[in-house]
């Protein structure tokens, strides 16, 4: 590290940005134009997200102090965020005393080389995996299979992922983009010895993947994990699952090892009363997921006997520094804000680049990665890639609010890329959903006055065409179908084409190259 | 040279100095806690969740344990049943099959073997119906309520609390806890659900309704 000049009040430095799946090869609007075309994947993430914000809708109501439960989460997180330093140390010591080892990782790379490490001194050439966004995010499997070593994601739908040579789509729900012929096809090809009679019932493919599964699981010496909370008083972890597949690879391996990223700490184990609450019921709509496990360092005669931890920075910090970015840290990846988002529900998740689509997606993206217009980034897109609606502030467990966070990404996108307010015009002209008439359309009365009022009153100067938002906040029509409609139709097909067509001749996106500079 | 770790924390450091903290102001907990609700209740309401996950649910007294076990595993065709080394014998003492106590130095993979195992729990929440098993002797290692495709569990209802504050706190941090709200189940292809790929796809839930 740089030293610091004594005498002089310095500013501490910016952290470097993360690496690994952080960035598509296209901006939003034409990658987005080609999922567009792709009418299974729309039919599928229609019917999909409609079926899991009605059971949440039904789950969240039937809890009386549900707001206060947000608020809770909410304050426990931004919390969490002011005390990181201590947290992760306490995390650090409970976990180290009950037998752990805790491993840091300044980004992807080096947490890629930690786990790699780890897996080769046991000797073994395999591994499970539990689903995880954070090895997700820094590309771990590509790296273990350029050392040789083999991971077999165990969840279904990353298996039907992987098999297939895919990327995951939603953060829950990473095979929401296939159906069950498709599925069918991809198991028959691709798993020795699988019946070839099989047909495409969900039961019998479910039943032909645990037969597949349950061999790895017997054999497999070595686990990896992703966490969904980490307790830094008693240096518990947790994973939330649903099939049983987590519960395998946490349970009977040897070697366990679970990749946190940093922001996953939570300060106490009462916590955990807020946020079994919370996550569930905004995730899958249920009261309760199937299985949750929760661990604490190595425990003699049950479990793996030996656990490493690895803490994940990746960006977080660079996120963590903006006043921005550290509320979008607060995400517990629920996924509610997805299946409420009507651009979402029209891309899928691929349009986004990212681990993380959606409109979570379109802030921590940019936060944890970068975005840079003047080197035509494709994440300086993603900020654009929102209606502004405010379904998925009203949606998320602990309060993000994502359509500010959006407006204060696009003036920050603005400012530093030097574009006047006309150029923004345009440009937010060429976007998906950017037109004015469509906006109008799209809003929704109270998420516009509270975007317009702006983040600590700090949007006054909005260039146009958002300075005609004020005239229609009486507008009538419903939001989500005049969007559709307009999406669906030759003016909006032709807008998309244009958009597509305009960002193809911008060239090729050059990778920033920021993340470089703390190597 | 500084290691990861330092540079990690001080990035951390950093970053709050960069943009520092508002006001820590306290976390407001004005959710529902500290609940209670009368036995009747609070075994209708479990016993609904349950049923809503298609568990099993088999409400009976404390005398009828045996045979109450006996009955669902002869339904199940279950004979050869696992039981953590501290669980109470005379819960299978009705059961015409192969009783097989569990230890740590069996290998978890010829647990597969089992038809089904019996086990206790330490917690149960009625509002989700979730049941914690935390590792206890008549719980035992997680593997063996794991592998086996038939999952009987025995829960006191004194032990049942209305809602998850209220079922956290009764938990011990350091043990190795599986909560567990129904058998297992994926909607992973196109949003239907399956129960059961990899735990147990049957889950049946004994609930002593005096003890
Ligand atoms: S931002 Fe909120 S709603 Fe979206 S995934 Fe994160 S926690 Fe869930």
């Amino acid at each position: 590290m740089s030293a610091t000049f004594l005498g002089m009040p310095a500013t501490p430095p910016r952290s470097p940005y993360g690496t690994g799946n952080l960035r598509g090869d296209r901006k939003f609007p034409a990658a987005a134009h080609d999922e567009l075309r792709n009418e299974q994947l729309r039919g599928n993430l229609g019917r999909a997200t409609r079926t899991i914000r009605a059971k949440r809708l039904t789950v969240t109501g039937e809890l009386p102090d549900w707001e206060e439960l947000r608020d809770a989460g909410s304050a426990i997180k931004t919390d969490t965020m002011n005390r990181l330093p201590e947290l992760l140390e306490e995390l650090e010591r409970n976990v180290t005393a009950r037998g752990g080892t805790v491993h840091w990782a300044r980004d992807g790379v080096e947490a890629n080389e930690i786990v790699a490490r780890l897996i080769k001194e046991t000797g073994s050439e395999e591994v499970i995996k539990v689903k995880s966004m954070a090895t997700q995010e820094i590309g771990l499997n590509e790296h273990l299979e350029s050392l040789g070593i083999t991971a077999h994601e165990t969840d279904l739908a990353e298996l039907i992922v992987q098999l297939a040579h895919d990327k995951p789509s939603h953060i829950l729900v990473p095979a929401i983009h296939r159906n069950r012929d498709e599925i069918r096809q991809i198991f028959l090809k691709e798993i020795p010895g699988v019946d070839p009679s099989l047909d495409n019932v969900p039961a019998h493919l479910a039943a032909a993947a645990r037969v597949y599964l349950r061999e790895k699981f017997m054999t497999t010496e070595v686990a990896v994990s992703g966490a969904n909370f980490g307790i830094a008083e008693t240096g518990t972890l947790s994973v939330v699952e649903s099939e049983g597949n987590g519960r395998m690879c946490l349970t009977l391996p040897d070697t366990l090892i679970t990749v946190m990223g940093i922001e996953k700490v939570l300060p106490r184990y009462q916590d955990l009363e807020v946020f079994l609450q919370l996550l569930p019921r905004s995730s899958t709509g249920e009261r309760m997921n199937p299985y949750t496990s929760m661990w604490t360092g190595v425990t003699p005669g049950d479990g793996p006997q030996t656990f490493h931890l690895v803490l994940l920075d990746n960006g977080r910090t660079a996120a963590l520094a903006d006043r921005i970015g550290r509320e979008a840290l607060n995400c517990i990846r629920c996924s509610a804000c997805l299946n409420v988002c009507p651009v979402y529900e029209r891309t899928g998740g691929h349009a986004y680049g990212s681990t993380y689509p959606g409109p979570i997606g379109a802030v921590l993206t940019p936060q944890l990665a970068g975005m840079d217009a003047a080197r035509d980034d494709p994440n300086s897109s993603l900020p654009y890639a929102s209606s502004l609606c405010g379904a998925c502030f009203d949606a998320c467990p602990v309060k993000i609010d994502i359509p500010s966070l959006l407006v204060e990404l696009r003036h920050q996108h603005t400012e530093r890329s030097g574009t006047t307010a006309e150029k923004l015009a345009m440009k937010a002209a060429a976007g998906v959903m950017s037109r004015p008439k469509v906006y109008t359309a799209a809003q929704k009365a109270s998420g516009l006055g509270r975007v317009l009022a702006g983040r600590d009153g700090k949007f006054s100067h909005l260039p146009p065409p958002f300075s005609g938002w004020s005239e229609s906040r009486d507008t009538p029509a419903p939001p989500e179908q005049t969007f559709r409609a307009w999406l669906a139709s030759a003016e909006g097909a032709a807008t998309m084409r244009a958009a597509a067509d305009e960002h193809t001749r911008g060239g090729q996106p050059t990778r920033d190259q920021q993340q470089e500079e703390d190597k | 040279m500084t290691t990861a770790r330092e540079t990690v924390l001080g990035r951390v450091r950093d970053a709050l100095a960069l943009a520092p903290a508002a006001d820590g102001a306290p976390v407001p907990r004005a959710y529902r806690t500290g609940r209670t609700l009368p036995d009747e209740e609070r075994l209708a309401l479990f016993t609904d969740r349950l049923a809503d996950y298609k568990a099993r649910v088999h409400p009976c007294t404390a005398d009828r344990t045996a045979e109450v076990i006996a009955e669902v595993l002869r339904e199940q065709g279950a004979e050869r049943i696992g039981v953590p080394a501290g669980l109470d014998p005379r819960w299978l003492s009705a059961h015409d099959g192969e009783v097989r106590q569990d230890s740590a130095d069996i290998p978890a993979p010829s647990l597969d073997a089992l038809d089904g195992v019996v086990t206790a729990s330490a917690v149960s929440c009625a509002e989700t119906g979730t049941i914690f098993l935390d590792g206890s002797p008549d719980q035992g290692r997680r593997a063996l309520s794991l592998v086996p495709d038939l999952h009987v569990c025995v829960v006191d209802l004194s032990t049942v609390e209305v809602g998850v504050p209220e079922a956290v706190a009764r938990l011990v941090p350091e043990r190795p806890t599986t909560l567990i709200s129904g058998p297992s189940a994926t909607s992973d292809i196109e949003l239907e659900r399956v129960e059961g790929v990899h735990g147990p796809r049957t889950l049946a839930v004994v609930i002593r309704t005096d003890a």
